[in-house]
């Protein structure tokens, strides 16, 4: 189940959407979310669909991976589905016993899926095209204002990129640790809480112990090659605009206005 | 001039209690006094507790002597002015290549040191590109780490630390938790720095085969020195290296037991080759 | 018999476009008492494989049976099973939790639903065998040094009282010292207790001085099964395979391709020693 989530993973591949700018790419994303609430009528989908397509298309990501990510959230989706499906007043369609399906019911229920389905695939794009680091080196900069209220920009960025880092490893860990305790007979499949909790300690603390010493060694390592926080840093990645982000820029302003005149005149 | 220089190097660690009571002292380095030149290529070998990896981070300025003084290319590791220089002049490699990699693709981790120490990023790049080649890793710079061998790991470590463009590397048992395969690829790529690069290097191990090409070797013991010598030297006292429990080469060994038993071959063999031809000459002189 | 492998295939995400065989068409025996040491390089497949002698993998085709019972059979208790085959994993001293060792190593045979004072007895006899001393029963696991944490986890296995130990790379990260006395015990262990065990290893020279007979795994399946002496007869074949023969055994086909009358059957340096003085003798 874990492994299925595909949010916040990175997939390597040369294109023009991982060359970009990762300000431009976390723009993008705000404001295609930012649409899918604004659209409300069929073609105002379809352009979204067709964007998503497009940019899905030339990032090279196989399609396929981006659906295991929906997986994740599928319990979610049909929680949505359903709700929508059936508490929704109007026009009856059918009804089993006292539960009526309306057509109304059906038009939200789809509409809220494909919102869902979209955001997820949307927000997907944008991690698994840019690594983690440039994300927060975008994330860093772009919100490079805030330092003027004394946040501790750089080092919350940094500390964001350590943990993406290792979330695989710890969660490799966890795997072993799991498999170590129940080679001792401890019982992970119990159904009853109690013992459910229980069984968590000699899975939680070694992870913990882990953690912790990895912690301690990365900060070692970290001392050892000059890392003194932001200050004097430069950067092997520096975020420089380029033609393409301003044209990337463009399209995504482009993409908003057109959204825009669908919702007026539709 | 020397590149490292300890003079009487004591360390302790004060174990506390919970209220921070002083509950024990464990002297870990006890009165080290060592040289080491430019371009020399120094094993340090050692059981665990032997004190040796609490040498090596005296001389990355990561511990500070309790008593004596630790010098890096003339630069004292008390003087907080220069701190950062000296960890850029002698750079570490650890043990648990996971837990050393900071980057999340091969590239960006090897730029990481350089980025610290303000270098440019056009300078980044070209130093990134060097060091990767050199460690023999430049077609794995997009990857990520944890998609790699443990040896690959340890040599993307390896080229982080050369990005700094240090004088000294100094490797904590860089090899301890690899396969043998990982072990060959590592002492391959350290052997290389110190024989193209002209690096100094430190390897510190408690694999007695891994030395074989060092310059010099110093076994530590209980905090001190306890031997010290070329590979050859040390080899030959095969009683004492037993005595200290490490780990003599069968081969070596094997020679050894050869001429306690009478026959007239010389003491330190370190190789097959040499087995051969010490038996050889026995056979016709 | 104890333990028969018969046709074992594991495949990791079967049926996805990221599948990869692990394991391909394993069958072997293991015998009661028996050393086995179980060898290849990461990747081949060891570690894979020893998850399946416990249960805790259960093969994509193909089966295990445990005294004659498939183990994957739907009614079989796997709990049971794995204090029949106790599982000693890489790093065992990261599985360590309790605030004191004694308890630490009870953790297993409470967890079989045995009586507190049987479960301490147990635990006693296990770190008694290990090499334990007395002092450090009621201290932090995690104050012990790397040596004994490692030994206290081995001792959290032993104390289920397991007819097979499997041991998957016990000496990793350990210095010589170490590793000399953790597997010396390992010997008083089974000639105590009189159990099978199954020591999975990369290095050659420690396969080669305990074992009594070798598995070679490589790219999945086993390649060798056979008395050390015989394995190690493949000398091209193991140093292809990125393994090797025990150094000792590299230095005897040296001495042979020189010319000297030696045997190449020798794979510890006391019987090298005899072999070439017996050679220099007759010279």
């Amino acid at each position: 189940m874990l492994r299925d989530i595909t949010l916040g993973q990175y997939y390597p591949a040369d294109s023009v959407i991982h060359r970009l700018d990762p300000r431009v790419k976390l723009f993008g994303t705000l404001v295609y979310l930012v649409t899918l609430f604004l659209t409300d009528n069929f073609i105002g989908y379809l352009l979204a669909l067709l964007f998503l397509a497009v940019t899905v298309t030339v990032s090279k990501v196989p399609v396929s991976f981006i659906l295991r990510g929906l997986k994740a959230v599928m319990v979610l989706l049909l929680f949505s589905v359903v709700l929508n499906l059936f508490m929704t007043k109007g026009e009856v369609v059918f009804s089993i016993w006292k539960i009526s399906v309306t057509k109304e019911g059906i038009y939200i229920a789809a509409f809220m899926a494909i919102r869902i389905l979209f955001l997820i695939m949307g927000s997907s794009i944008m991690t698994l095209t840019t690594t983690p680091n440039n994300l927060t080196d975008g994330l860093e900069k772009g919100l490079g204002f805030l330092k003027i209220f004394r946040v501790p920009v750089h080092e919350i960025a940094m500390m964001m990129s350590i943990a993406l880092r290792f979330i695989p490893i710890l969660m490799e860990e966890t795997d072993k640790i799991m498999k170590a305790q129940m080679a001792r007979g401890a019982d992970f499949e119990s159904k009853k809480l109690t013992k459910k909790v229980k069984a968590l300690i000699p899975l939680l603390v070694p992870l913990f112990v882990s953690a912790f010493r990895r912690a301690n060694d990365l900060a070692t390592a970290m001392e050892a090659r000059c890392y003194r926080g932001g200050k004097g840093r430069t950067k092997m990645k520096p975020l420089v605009y380029k033609k393409r982000d301003a044209l990337a820029y463009l399209i995504i302003f482009g993409y908003l206005a057109a959204v825009i005149l669908i919702k007026i005149y539709f | 001039m020397e590149i490292i220089k300890t003079e009487n190097l004591t360390f302790d660690y004060i174990r506390r209690d919970e209220d921070g009571n002083v509950e024990g002292i464990t002297t870990a380095v006890d009165d080290v006094s060592l040289k080491v030149k430019p371009g020399e290529f120094i094993a340090i070998l050692g059981h665990n507790g032997s004190g040796k990896s609490t040498l090596a981070k005296h001389i990355n300025a990561i511990l500070f002597p309790t008593e004596g003084t630790v010098f890096v290319d003339g630069m004292n590791t008390r003087d907080d002015e220069k701190i950062w220089e000296i960890r850029s002049t002698a750079g570490m490699v650890f043990q648990n290549p996971d837990n050393q990699i900071i980057g999340q693709v091969v590239e960006e981790d090897v730029g990481f040191g350089p980025e610290n120490m303000g270098v440019p990023t056009k300078e980044i790049w070209e130093r990134v590109e060097e060091s990767l080649k050199a460690v023999g890793m430049y077609e794995f710079r997009k990857k990520s780490p944890n998609r790699l061998s443990g040896g690959q790991k340890q040599r993307v470590s390896i080229a982080g630390v050369l990005a700094m463009h240090p004088k000294c590397i100094v490797l904590d048992e860089p090899t301890a938790m690899l396969d043998p395969i990982g072990r060959r690829e590592v002492i391959r790529a350290v052997t290389a720095l110190n024989d193209v690069e002209k690096i100094t290097v430190i390897l510190i191990t408690h694999n007695m085969d891994e030395t074989i090409g060092a310059n010099r070797i110093i076994v530590m013991d209980k905090g001190k020195i306890a031997m010290e010598g070329t590979p050859r030297e040390i080899f030959s006292r095969v009683e004492e290296l037993k005595a200290l429990r490490l780990d003599v080469p069968q081969v070596t060994n094997c020679a050894h037991e050869l001429r306690k038993r009478g026959l007239k071959i010389p003491e330190g063999i370190l190789t097959d080759k040499e087995l051969v031809e010490a038996l050889k000459h026995v056979n016709f002189g | 018999m104890s333990i028969l492998v018969n046709h074992l295939t594991y495949k990791y995400n079967p049926g996805t476009p990221m599948e990869s065989v692990a394991l391909n068409d394993v069958s072997f025996e293991i015998g009661d008492g028996e050393f086995i040491g179980l060898i290849g390089h990461t990747g081949s497949g060891k570690s894979t494989l020893v998850q399946h002698l416990n249960g805790i993998l259960k093969p994509t085709e193909g089966s295990v049976y445990y005294n004659g019972r498939d183990v994957f059979d739907g009614d079989y208790d796997l709990k049971e099973l794995r204090s029949h085959v106790g599982l000693v994993f890489q790093y065992p001293e990261h599985q360590l939790f309790e605030s004191d060792v004694f308890k630490d190593v009870c953790f297993g045979p409470l967890n079989l639903g045995l009586s507190k004072k049987e479960a301490e007895l147990r635990a006693y006899k296990a770190l008694k065998l290990v090499g334990i001393e007395d002092d450090f029963f009621y201290q932090s696991p995690f104050d012990l040094s790397g040596g004994q944490k490692r030994r206290v986890a081995i001792a959290g296995v032993l104390a289920m009282e397991p007819d097979v130990l499997v041991l998957d790379e016990p000496t990793a990260g350990l210095d010589p010292r170490g590793r000399d006395d953790l597997l010396d015990s390992l010997k008083t262990v089974q000639a105590e207790t009189g159990c099978t065990v199954v020591l999975v290893s990369h290095s050659m020279e420690d396969v080669a001085r305990y074992a009594d007979r070798i598995l070679v795994m490589n790219n999945g399946t086993i390649v060798y099964d056979d008395k050390p002496v015989s394995v190690f007869r493949h000398y091209d074949k193991l140093k292809e395979m990125g393994l090797g023969v025990p150094e000792i055994t590299g230095a005897m086909y040296r001495l042979r391709a020189a010319g000297f009358n030696v045997s190449t059957d020798v794979i510890t340096v006391d019987d090298a020693v005899n072999e070439i003085m017996a050679a220099m003798g007759h010279a």
